[in-house]
């Protein structure tokens, strides 16, 4: 098994962070993993990404052209890696960002208002933690429950203390995307 | 062949120094420059503890005449690399000795950082306003008008630049603790160079910072005249240009009674 | 000792204290400046030296005294840095002192840019300072396998008194994977017979790279020389992937490695019989093993982020028995397992020419898909 998930937006969304949630639960779960920050090229625009695979074996190319699952926080990441998404992979949306609908009918695409929910959750900056949850509703391979516990235990002591906040826009993210998947799937 | 004992002994070789003859120039004044650090780290009991670091010039061989351990830098980073010795053997006492050429021109970047830092190493700087060993070309303290091989009308500021006053510049800077002029042009200005450099390495066994003596010094060979209009040369001509004095004492360095 | 999540930059550091690092001396440049800043905290904290140089040249030559003292002594930087560097390290290899080097390459040449990049490979392996010196250079993958090697690398430098660098193209710097950090090491004082670290109930000695009878400095190298024959014959180091029945063998190092290794597995799952050689040890080169594949392989492919540097390296030990074909992305770009993937379709389809030098036809490809 290996499945590669791509995170884009802009610097200050929460990307890089996003990605080191997940790369942590997939460590504690006993899996092979990979996080590296864009670095290169992409950089240009003021779009921040990074990439985690996660595997049960060595992990060759840290970075992958077509990644199955992608998560864009921005218009120009939505832009960008809705092309991009492999033939029946799936992209996360931050709705609050964009101002049009998916163009291909190949992938699955969930749309998120995730500001909106990171607002009433109580901060705007919770706005990756919705998108991880959004995410999870459909990523059988990390559980909700293993991520909030990475969160937990790899969260510095003085941090801790945002845990439930963090959990509920986590819970929040993947309600919505569940709803919306089971929605499409009737 | 044994060496006979005389019963009056008024100079001999210090124990600082090793039994190899130097192969500096007659009437250079690197020797007697050499003998001063040598004879004060007889003086201070620091032969077994000390470490020279050799620059790129004439006293490239310095590590042949001192009897302590000795490393030989690329040109100009003596500094650094006293620096780098000293940090991890900080009980150990580690100079350098550098010409103007390696520390004001090539070396500049690392002799104003070591001292910035307050690097707690001696630097003897030998200043005889040309390159010695390349064969007497301009260095950055060459006085205005001075001929040499790559200045062959007089050195022009206005498109050579000016000399540098290293004593001057480094002085302002925090990290020194010693800072000061000396030359070696006759009797009673060695003595006192001989105390500074003896104030020099003392500044450093107490933990006081960076400590330069700056030496104004004869270059016969490359100045094209002989030992004794050399000596002459540095007390009318460099004198004025390089003011001697201290330029930074601190004043825990001023309480130092020797 | 449990897996933590490290950063490669990071991981490098922690791994270097733990082999008991007394001094480090370095200058920021990105992207390795990770390195300077952990120990900028980690080494006060363990009451060790730190210091951050005025300039690379500083640095290196802080490396050079410390090393002259004998102490386990690092510095780091990235290409432009690097070069900086060379003529200390000219002079380290000159002394034979053991000093550890890092070198977080990015694209170039010049200022380049701040992208990952194997452009220093001939630097590294076959350049650099001035003279005539051996060095060894590992080129590492992945985190676990930097931290090993950085371990490693002290122990080899004071083993050879050589320098030893490790090079690592700045997504192995950047990349964050679980990996496991050895125990810590004691400082320990090795008392090493050569060092200058005061001649106390000793007879003096002196370290310095100067022969200027020219017949010395030529046994300096004949010295320096046999002492690489050992190297050479003691520490080659690689990885193998599915080389046992492997038709075409991919050579890459670092992260075209890695990407490389993706490639293969898809090709594999094709039923295409390619195997990956990934080499830990650039120099020393592991010539021999490429020579004993060249007797069954029907064609090399080298990937690098190069190009085409280690390239000429495959090239020697295939001694122009079968094509060595050559992919290479540039200027900071890494390259995807697709890019390799699409090479191995190529190479195993097609009638290719041992002697000719295939990088002219590959730049002409490179060129029409822009």
């Amino acid at each position: 098994m290996q499945k590669e998930i791509l995170i884009a937006g802009f610097g200050g969304q929460g990307v890089l962070f996003a990605g080191q949630v997940l790369a942590y639960a997939a460590m504690d779960a006993g899996r092979v993993v990979t996080w590296i920050p864009s670095y290169g090229p992409e950089m240009r625009g003021g779009t921040a990404n990074c990439t985690v695979v996660i595997a049960d074996e060595e992990i060759g190319s840290p970075l992958v052209k077509h990644p199955p699952v992608v998560i864009a926080l921005n218009l120009p990441s939505f832009d960008k890696y809705e092309a991009l998404v492999q033939p029946g992979g799936m992209l996360v949306v931050n709705q609050s960002m964009v101002d049009r609908a998916a163009k291909r009918s190949d992938i699955t695409v969930v749309f998120v208002p995730g500001n909106e929910i990171a607002e009433e959750t109580g901060d705007r900056r919770l706005l990756n933690m919705v998108m991880v949850g959004a995410l999870l509703a459909a990523f059988p391979e990390l559980q909700l429950d293993d991520v909030k516990a990475a969160l937990k235990a790899h969260l510095p002591e003085k941090h801790q203390k945002l845990l439930p906040n963090n959990f509920a826009a986590m819970d929040k993210g993947y309600e919505v995307a569940k709803g919306q998947l089971e929605t499409a799937a009737v | 062949m044994t060496t006979p004992v005389p019963n009056n002994v008024v100079y001999d070789r210090p124990e600082g120094f090793t039994e190899t003859p130097t192969h500096y120039c007659p009437g250079c004044t690197h020797g007697v420059a050499h003998r001063l650090v040598a004879e004060t780290l007889e003086e201070m009991n620091l032969i077994p503890r000390t470490i020279g670091v050799a620059p790129v010039g004439c006293a490239v061989f310095a590590y042949n005449y001192f009897d302590t351990d000795f490393v030989e830098a690329p040109h100009g980073r003596a500094p650094a690399m006293a620096t780098g010795m000293k940090r991890v053997l900080p009980e150990r006492i580690v100079f350098t000795y550098q010409g103007d050429g390696d520390l004001a021109s090539i070396g500049m970047g690392e002799i104003v950082h070591a001292a910035a830092r307050g690097e707690n190493i001696t630097v003897i700087f030998i200043n005889n306003a040309n390159y010695g060993m390349t064969g007497g070309q301009m260095a950055p303290t060459t006085l205005p008008g001075m001929k040499t091989t790559s200045s062959p009308n007089g050195r022009d500021v206005e498109t050579q630049g000016y000399p540098i006053r290293v004593a001057e510049m480094l002085a302002t800077l925090d990290g020194v603790g010693y800072c000061v002029r000396r030359s070696l042009h006759d009797p009673k200005n060695i003595r006192l160079a001989k105390k500074a450099v003896r104030l020099a390495f003392e500044t450093q066994v107490r933990g006081l910072g960076f400590s330069l003596v700056e030496l104004l010094s004869t270059c016969p060979t490359n100045w094209g005249i002989t030992p004794v209009q050399s000596l002459k040369f540095v007390e009318e001509h460099m004198l004025p240009a390089y003011p001697l004095g201290d330029y930074k004492v601190t004043p825990s360095v001023a309480t130092i009674k020797i | 000792m449990p897996k933590e999540l490290w950063k490669g930059n990071e991981a490098i550091a922690e791994a270097a204290v733990r082999a008991g690092l007394q001094a480090y001396f370095g200058y920021p440049i990105t992207p390795q400046t990770e390195i300077l800043e952990y120990l900028s905290r980690r080494m006060p904290e363990l009451v060790r030296a730190f210091v951050q140089a005025e300039s690379e040249l500083g640095a290196i030559n802080m490396v050079y005294g410390a090393a002259c003292a004998g102490a386990r002594v690092m510095s780091s930087s990235s290409s432009p840095g690097m070069s900086l560097m060379m003529e200390g390290i000219s002079y380290i290899a000159g002394t034979e002192v053991p000093a550890v080097l890092v070198n977080v390459m990015r694209g170039g040449p010049g200022l380049g840019n701040i992208a990952p990049s194997q452009s220093d490979y001939n630097q590294a392996v076959h350049g650099g300072g001035h003279g005539d010196y051996p060095r060894i250079v590992l080129a590492p993958a992945t985190v676990q396998e930097a931290i090993d090697l950085m371990g490693l690398s002290f122990d080899l430098a004071e083993k050879y008194r050589m320098i030893c660098m490790l090079i690592l193209d700045g997504n192995v710097g950047q990349i964050m994977e679980p990996a496991e950090m050895p125990e810590m090491q004691p400082v320990a004082n090795r008392n090493f017979d050569w060092a200058t670290n005061g001649a106390v109930d000793r007879p003096r000695r002196i370290l310095s790279s100067i022969y200027i009878n020219p017949p010395d400095e030529e046994a300096t190298n004949f010295r320096l020389a046999k002492r690489w024959l050992e190297v050479q014959a003691n520490e080659v180091r690689y990885r193998e992937y599915f080389l046992d029945d492997a038709e075409f063998v991919i050579v890459g190092f670092g992260t075209a490695g890695r990407v490389a290794l993706s490639a293969v597995r898809a090709a594999r799952a094709q039923g295409i019989r390619v195997g990956l050689l990934r080499p830990i040890t650039v120099s020393p080169f592991p010539f021999q093993v490429i020579d004993e594949l060249a007797v069954r392989a029907r064609v090399f492919l080298v990937a690098e982020m190069n190009m085409g540097q280690m390239y000429n390296d495959v090239r020697i030990a295939v001694r122009g028995r079968v094509p060595v074909e050559f992919y290479g992305r540039t200027g900071g770009i890494v390259p995807f397992p697709d890019e390799i993937l699409a090479e191995i379709h190529r190479i195993a389809a097609g009638r290719l020419a041992a002697e000719a030098d295939p990088r002219g036809a590959w730049l002409a490809r490179m060129e029409a898909a822009r």
